[in-house]
């Protein structure tokens, strides 16, 4: 357990301080390692003999010196093992220590692409993600996730592994891969931020919060990149729905949805951040999917009250939405919005499509959304059984709990 | 030493048989769930919890003889019983665990009567025995 003083400095100097290290000795793993093994001596020693003047400089050296341990012992075990080597411990070892004028800033950039590379899987990049960039422990990160810590480590360690294997290396993308590479950044950025929705029930009070977690990295990532608009997209996304969150669950962790929610409950100050980020990026030009996901989010948040929703204006960001990309979730809250705008059946009816989608047609959205749909055009049978589809399909609990009950209310309530 | 407690529910039709109860039967049963687990972590005994999806959406899988899984869908006419959640529960003596059982045994049902659900209660192994 680290200590509290400088926790939060090492969090923030964890991801500029790999970097550094990775850059000047190329292998993530054993860096990774080194690093860890650093901001553990920092975290036993500052409490007592106070923080360095450059603390950043210190870690580096920290590491480094790990680093010179372990690649000299390699050295010497593989001259014992009389195996060609070509290099000299000197020339790995780069003596010239932190000046001061390293780009930490694009370090932390480039630690984000190589993490977040399409050669690994999703819960690898995330899991990798959290703890090169985001400073975590690997406990922290499995406590997160519900999974064994041991688990996790392995997960981390595979993830490290292909790195290696499959050759990432640690520079900036080129023209040409820049965005597909901040495209996969932000795609796990966004699912680190879902996965903390999809876990907040859960049982443990002291897990780490992934959707503050996500929100801190890509705040990280915007002030990098403080002109690509699909990132601040996805920051003022995650700001306007996470502001939602203390309505959007009951005292029991049951949910409640959007047009129920207590709106003075939702968190002002992250409304305004999101809606002024917005705005200013919307007003630039080259819109993207991120930044028509976060205008929906602001108009939903900017109404007092669920009656007092602008549906027309979102039906018509959806409407853009639906051209961008050929995605069957975006189709279906189009469907939504233009049930609100046009009436139930006109949902219904643009509902159909979706049937013969297989990537959509068992999901439990799709019968939740017409079974809700059914109740408006009052077909109560049809809706109850499409409530209990969406039931028994869904794998959240409170969720379940919530489908469950308005079909119950349908079949036989007050 | 930890115990797992298994909730067995019919099989039914593919669903599970809460959905056919009044909203308020309904309610009673997930509050009473949910301050039962809220307890136990309480006290110290709750190790895990899940609820399971019900058989409807239920798979069976066998190695079967080509690379790809044999995956076979339900409804299994075999089973007359489907386990619909567990817990497990980490405490000083069996007994304990039987109590537990028993409370969650008790949980609401129709009418607002105990349910007096069979709850089957089974140790979990552990590993291997401190040398001495």
């Amino acid at each position: 357990m680290r200590a509290n003083v400088g926790e939060h400095l090492l969090r923030e100097l964890s991801p500029q301080v790999l970097g550094a290290v990775v850059r000047r000795y190329g292998d993530f793993a054993a860096a990774e390692d080194a690093v860890q093994e650093a901001l553990l001596v920092a975290a036993t020693k500052w409490p007592d003999e106070g923080v360095p003047d450059n603390p950043r400089a210190w870690l580096i050296q920290v590491a480094s010196r790990r680093m010179t341990d372990s690649l000299r012992a390699e050295l010497s075990r593989r001259r014992r093992e009389a195996a060609v080597v070509t290099e000299n411990a000197d020339d790995l070892v780069v003596p010239s220590l932190d000046s001061g004028q390293e780009p930490e800033q694009e370090d932390t950039l480039l630690l984000l692409f190589m993490c977040c590379h399409p050669a690994l899987t999703r819960p690898s990049a995330i899991a990798l993600t959290l703890r090169a960039v985001g400073g975590l422990t690997t406990a922290e990160i499995a406590n997160a996730f519900l999974v064994p810590e041991a688990t996790m480590a392995q997960r981390i360690s595979r993830a490290k592994q292909l790195i290696k294997k499959s050759g990432v290396r640690f520079r900036m993308p080129a023209d040409g891969e820049l965005e597909e590479s901040l495209g996969a950044v932000l795609h796990v950025l966004y699912l680190v931020f879902n996965e903390g929705y999809a876990t907040s029930a859960g049982p443990s009070l002291h897990r780490v919060d992934l959707s503050s977690e996500a929100i801190r990295l890509s705040r990280a990532v915007h002030h990098l990149l403080p002109h690509d608009g699909e990132c601040a997209g996805l920051l003022a996304l995650m700001l306007l729905t996470d502001a939602r969150r203390a309505a959007r669950t009951g005292p029991d962790g049951e949910l409640i949805p959007l047009d129920e929610q207590d709106r003075t409950a939702w968190d002002r100050d992250a409304i305004a951040e999101g809606v002024a980020l917005i705005s200013a990026t919307l007003s630039k030009g080259q819109v993207g999917a991120y930044q028509l996901q976060a205008a929906i989010a602001a108009v939903h948040d900017e109404a007092a009250r669920a009656e007092d929703t602008d549906w027309p204006q979102i039906l018509a960001l959806y409407g853009l939405l639906v051209r961008m990309s050929d995605n069957p979730m975006v189709r279906l809250s189009h469907a939504i919005a233009a049930a609100m705008v046009h009436g139930a059946a006109a949902g219904l009816g643009l509902l159909q499509a979706l049937d013969a989608d297989p990537r959509i047609a068992g999901h439990h959205r799709l019968a939740a959304v017409r079974a809700h749909l059914l109740e408006k055009t009052g077909e109560r049978e049809a809706a109850i059984a499409s409530y209990r589809l969406a039931a028994n399909r869904t794998a959240s609990l409170p969720e379940r709990n919530y489908l469950m009950m308005k079909a119950a209310l349908l079949a036989g309530g007050p | 030493m930890k115990f797992m407690l298994m909730m067995n529910a019919p099989r039914g039709t593919g669903d599970w048989g809460i959905y056919k109860w009044k909203p308020e039967e309904m309610k009673a049963h997930i509050e009473f769930m949910i301050r039962l687990n809220k307890d136990l972590r309480g006290e110290g005994t709750l190790a895990a919890c899940e609820g399971l999806a019900p058989p409807g959406e239920a798979r069976v899988v066998r190695a079967g003889k080509g690379t790809a899984p044999e995956v076979t869908d339900g409804p299994f006419a075999e089973a007359k019983e489907f386990l619909a959640g567990y817990w497990i529960v980490d405490v000083e003596t069996p007994e304990q665990a039987y109590a537990i059982a028993a409370r969650a045994s008790a949980a609401p049902g129709p009418g607002g009567k105990p349910l007096n659900m069979p709850i089957e209660v089974r140790q979990v192994m552990s590993g291997p025995p401190p040398e001495t």
